[in-house]
């Protein structure tokens, strides 16, 4: 068989599968999943595939959901992708940034199947994207370790230059500022997401500059344990709570709520109103959820950071509010000012104070 | 003490740390080379190691036991290759990568159950005033028995092959297997044996990735280290004493490239990281321009099996 006549059969056979599907409507809906870490990396992807699990206990047996770990982002996301869809989902959550343009690709194949793709910007008919505003936790996050820290040094872990990492950098590093006049953020990025041994290398590089506070924006809790092993270094949870950790060094979390997002969307797929749409939930929807502040934090600055969260759910508090200048020394925002949502989306500056330089 | 931002006694004891797997697995290596059988299975059997002691140490509570199964499970990886290249007389090349394929699936397979678990942890040992000395305290006293153990094992490994007949009965198989059978001396049980060290050593630095450095396991997590070990073994031209620097030259570039991140040095994160690898390259480029022959340091029965019939 040549490779054209392999493709036509492949997408004719995907075609005639995915218009069999509404016939023979007493079948479960499939719903897929693909993960670019392990579920066990207790982080980012464990947190996704709790949704998963979330999903097939609200609906039993109307749906049957199915995963595949630890997939690469690049040509191999497009593979695994390809194969749910010809396995016969019907909505496919794709759960990492990497995985955009193979998903517009697969999408463009599969015109009847369902796409969702995390964290990401490009949409189509069948392609819905959604994300967290973890950078309202970061704010929480940034106060604590701007009121906590002695050597005014924070640590910052970057996966990739992109904009959900900047928003994080820019606000966890606005917010401790405003509380610590003299802090300073240092960032090292790993260019991975799930890398254990490069994640604990990079804590330890943050921590021999001095830092006492290690932010992560990586899956994995390996920089939790050197922080541990350092002594008086702190960390806060990362995706998921990572509780194991706590009260010392783990003094918070931001946790990512996947689960009622996922129960609504394969909702409106059982009665047929699904949409695409893009949803970007926060603290005020429960998308970002706040851990439990450990006791190692001074009972003040704990009622700081509650009364932060609170002012943010509530909307009355937007973590970027003008004034604010970019770190070349230009005006971002004027007194008072918010960025719409769009603007946030593509974030790709540092805001003045941060001495580093952002990889292009 | 800095250095243009750089903490050096920082990044010494860094690169002590983070070369100790490195170190361990090349010298394991280098004693199999040495003895004319060329391993490139490294890789698997320090994952295998790896996996191993976790699995050990996580079940029993004790690191110690952890890193001994560590060594256990990349002997028993070892004797594989060994029955396949020894007594069945595979190609050594084909089955040495065979070797690493096979240890990373299998060690993901049962890895699956431990990702995310942590491991007991193993203490720094305590010197008592040593550890206050400065300078000196941070470098040398600060560690955990591994990282001493790999010295004295590298110390031991340079002794064994310059001073004892052992010793010279293993290089003699290496060099010339025939000039040794006809001596007497048994040159496939010297090579099993050495093999079987190789991969404890292996193993043991494998142990070492996933419950120290890191200390969690993760499918993959060597990510290259048994590779850089070989390397390491061609680039100490097969002397113990080289292997030591050659791995914390590359442990030492590894830590660096990290820490002037962290100092705010604008310099394009990609080539520092690829800057261990290029170096690595570099310096094998200039060591095979200098022996103007090819490797005349390599043992010179390197890769080629033997038979007493041929």
């Amino acid at each position: 068989m040549n490779r054209r006549s392999f493709l036509t059969t492949t997408a004719a056979t995907a075609v005639v599968a995915a218009a069999g599907l509404p016939a023979r409507a007493a079948d479960p809906l499939k719903v897929g999943f693909i993960y670019v870490g392990p579920v066990g990396d207790m982080g980012w992807s464990y947190q996704h595939d709790q949704g998963r699990q979330a999903i097939e206990k609200e609906y039993g047996d109307k749906v049957v959901t199915s995963f595949i770990e630890s997939v690469p982002e690049g040509p191999d996301a497009e593979r695994a992708l390809t194969q749910l869809a010809l396995e016969g989902n019907t909505l496919i959550f794709a759960t990492s940034f990497g995985y955009m343009d193979a998903v517009m690709n697969v999408a463009a194949k599969f015109p009847n199947v369902k796409f969702e793709h995390a964290t990401g910007y490009k949409r189509s008919d069948n392609v819905a994207t959604y994300d967290a505003k973890f950078f309202e936790g970061r704010a929480i996050q940034g106060t604590i370790a701007g009121r906590m820290t002695k050597t005014n040094k924070i640590g910052y872990i970057g996966s990739f230059p992109i904009p959900e990492v900047v928003q994080g950098i820019n606000a966890s590093f606005l917010h401790a500022k405003k509380v610590n006049p003299d802090v300073e953020i240092k960032v090292v990025w790993a260019y991975t997401w799930f890398d254990p041994a490069k994640e604990a290398d990079a804590a330890a590089a943050l921590i021999a500059e001095g830092c006492d506070f290690v932010l992560q924006h990586t899956d994995s809790t390996a920089p939790q344990a050197k922080a541990q092993e350092a002594g008086n270094v702190y960390t806060f949870g990362q995706a998921s709570d990572m509780s194991a950790f706590a009260p010392k060094p783990r003094v918070g979390s931001t946790i990512d709520h996947w689960d009622p997002y996922y129960i609504a969307r394969v909702g409106k797929m059982l009665d047929g109103t699904w949409a695409s749409e893009a949803t970007w939930g926060g603290i005020g929807t429960g998308m970002v959820g706040i851990g439990e502040i450990s006791s190692e934090v001074p009972e003040e600055v704990k009622a700081e950071a509650l009364a932060l969260k609170d002012k943010i759910a509530s909307g009355e508090y937007h973590p970027f509010t003008g004034p604010l200048n970019k770190q070349d020394g230009s005006v971002w925002l004027a007194e008072g000012a918010t960025p719409d949502d769009g603007e946030l989306a593509g974030m790709s500056f540092y805001v003045e104070g941060i001495t580093a330089e952002l990889p292009k | 003490m800095t250095l243009g931002g750089i903490d050096i006694i920082v990044l010494i004891a860094t690169l002590m740390t983070a070369s100790t797997p490195v170190l361990l697995a090349a010298t394991g290596e280098l004693i199999a080379e040495k003895a004319g059988v060329l391993n490139l299975g490294v890789e698997g059997m320090m994952i295998m190691g790896a996996v191993g002691g976790f699995a050990a140490a996580t079940a029993t509570g004790s690191p110690v036991l952890g890193f001994l199964f560590g060594a256990v499970a990349g002997a028993v990886l070892a004797m594989v290759f060994a029955i396949l290249t020894q007594v069945f007389l595979s190609n050594q090349t084909a089955t040495g990568l065979a070797l690493t394929l096979f240890g990373l699936g299998l060690s993901a397979l049962i890895g699956k159950g431990y990702e995310g678990v942590r491991p007991p942890p193993t203490a720094k040992l305590d010197f008592g005033p040593l550890g206050d000395i400065p300078v000196l305290g941070p470098i040398f006293f600060s560690h955990d028995w591994v990282v001493y153990a790999s010295l004295v094992l590298v110390a031991l490994t340079w002794a064994f092959l310059k001073f004892t007949r052992a010793g010279l009965v293993l290089r003699a198989v290496g060099e010339s297997h025939d000039a040794a059978h006809a001596l007497g001396y048994r040159v496939i049980a010297v090579r099993i044996a050495a093999l079987a060290f190789g991969g404890a050593c292996a193993g043991f630095g494998g142990a070492y990735l996933s419950l120290v450095r890191v200390p969690q396991w993760t499918e993959g997590m060597t990510a290259g280290a048994g590779w850089i070990a070989l390397a390491i073994v061609v680039f100490a031209s097969w002397r113990p004493e080289r292997v030591l620097i050659g791995a914390y030259l590359f442990g030492g570039i590894t830590a660096l490239q990290l820490q002037l991140q962290a100092a705010g040095y604008a310099i394009p994160v990609h080539l520092l990281s690829m800057a261990p690898y290029v170096i690595t390259i570099v310096v094998l480029v200039l060591l095979s321009a200098l022996h103007r022959h090819g490797a005349q340091a390599a043992p010179a029965d390197l890769g080629r099996s033997f038979h007493a019939s041929s």
